[in-house]
């Protein structure tokens, strides 16, 4: 296949490929949403905090307007569902039954904190289940683009916008590179397809570390 | 003794009155008590406090209540589902608590469990955690949460038997199960009323005990929208 994959979807292409082994996942609103169709691992089972463990894609013919997922679009239930309250949803994921959460963000800080649910002044009044993942998930992945739509910085030294959590994330994948968090620090680990150091240097104001597979840097 | 009733709008009018808390099931308009809504919308009552993960869709579930001007109190998670939700908070004319998602059910939780509230790390250091007392519990702090309670439920499950024993249906359970708990009178809206008897025992997921009253669904959320059905009453 020589398919171009757009930018939203090579994002989605990559954080696929870091689901390995049996895991529990949580997919947020917005460009995690394209996370499955890149997936062949069978050992993933997706939980959506509406109370469904266990999703697949659903053909159009068969879409049940009651059957679906965080971002209310129409799912398809797996061989070994379950369907549970939004109490009960919720403790799996603040309980730490939740091994990764795949998360949106508006804006990163070089500490790997997020911000991803509100701007200030603006009529988005809505935390939905962003803040208990946070807290709860054993790993969270931030899966966004890496400029906004009028080409703004996102991965800042400070968060202009409200934080989501005190705690950092845990990597972060954008269109242009793949950071990893540790001990509240940024490491740039790895350039998207044609993108150059130079360019993710001009496009990110946080503080980073370069640690490009088989070098060094600084 | 059934708790079938088939006057909704008569049911509403006794059991409503201005400045009430009422809980209302639903993810969005999925498993919302649209039955109960709508008939809410032909009630004069006023000064509503209403505790749901969102105020409806814009115009439609609890966005028409919302705009008759009947709710002066948003409690929920998500309210950026519906623009009007934003546009009303901006002129002063609703007053919103903004939970995360996890806390909100966790409330409703405690309120119908006899719980007073509990210690949550969700939230803690953020903006939503301004002015609520923190704990520190084994190293790690904790912000506390008062339990939710609601004069009355608005419920929606998929069958009830005379009973009003409940089973949900898929992801239309969310808050229902909750709600069906914390609330003084619970109204449960169901498609489907069986014979006592009719449901396995293994099955209910709300026991008849929390529910005051069952009435029949008459709109329903299809593929293509919120419709109307009409289905004999047993």
């Amino acid at each position: 296949m020589n398919v171009k994959l757009s930018r939203n979807e090579l994002i989605a292409k990559r954080v696929a490929e870091e689901l390995e082994g049996r895991l529990i996942v949580n997919l947020g609103i917005g460009i995690p949403t394209l996370v499955p169709q890149y997936l062949d691992n069978p050992e993933v089972f997706l939980h959506t905090e509406n109370g469904m463990l266990g999703i697949d894609d659903v053909e159009e013919d068969n879409i049940d307007p009651n059957i679906v997922n965080a971002g209310k679009l129409p799912i398809a239930e797996t061989k070994n569902s379950s369907y549970f309250n939004s109490a009960e949803s919720f403790a799996m994921i603040r309980g730490g039954h939740v091994d990764v959460a795949v998360l949106g963000a508006l804006q990163v800080d070089e500490t790997g904190k997020i911000a991803n649910w509100a701007i200030p002044g603006k009529n988005i009044i809505g935390v939905g289940g962003a803040m208990d993942l946070l807290v709860g998930a054993k790993k969270i992945v931030v899966a966004m683009t890496h400029l906004t739509k009028k080409n703004q910085i996102k991965i800042k030294k400070q968060c202009e916008f409200p934080l989501t959590s005190t705690r950092p994330v845990d990597m972060i994948v954008t269109d242009y590179a793949v950071f990893r968090v540790k001990n509240e620090e940024l490491y740039l680990t790895e350039l998207m397809p044609g993108v150059t150091l130079e360019e993710v240097k001009e496009n990110t104001e946080a503080n980073f570390t370069v640690q490009l597979k088989g070098e060094e840097v600084y | 003794m059934s708790k079938i009733i088939k006057d909704v709008n008569q049911l509403l009018r006794e059991q409503l009155t201005d400045g009430q808390t009422i809980l209302v099931g639903g993810f969005g308009l999925i498993g919302a008590p649209l039955t109960l809504i709508e008939e809410l919308s032909n009630i004069d009552v006023s000064d509503l406090s209403i505790v749901s993960n969102n105020l409806g869709e814009k115009g439609k579930g609890l966005g028409k209540v919302l705009n008759q001007g009947k709710i002066s109190k948003g409690i929920g998670s998500y309210f950026t589902s519906n623009p009007d939700v934003g546009e009303r908070y901006q002129k002063g004319e609703i007053e919103l608590q903004l939970l995360p998602q996890g806390t909100l059910s966790e409330s409703i939780r405690a309120g119908g469990a006899g719980i007073g509230g509990y210690f949550t790390k969700t939230s803690v250091g953020t903006d939503l955690a301004k002015g609520k007392d923190i704990r520190v519990i084994y190293g790690e702090e904790y912000v506390f949460e008062p339990a939710i309670k609601g004069d009355v439920a608005f419920i929606k499950a998929y069958k009830a038997d005379q009973a009003g024993n409940l089973v949900y249906y898929k992801t239309a359970r969310n808050f229902n199960p909750l709600m069906a708990t914390a609330a003084k009178y619970v109204i449960a809206e169901v498609e489907h009323i069986v014979e006592d008897g009719e449901l396995d025992p293994e099955e209910i997921v709300t026991p008849h005990l929390f529910v005051d009253a069952i009435v029949q669904s008459r709109y329903i959320l299809t593929k293509e929208g919120v419709v109307p059905v009409e289905r004999e009453i047993v």
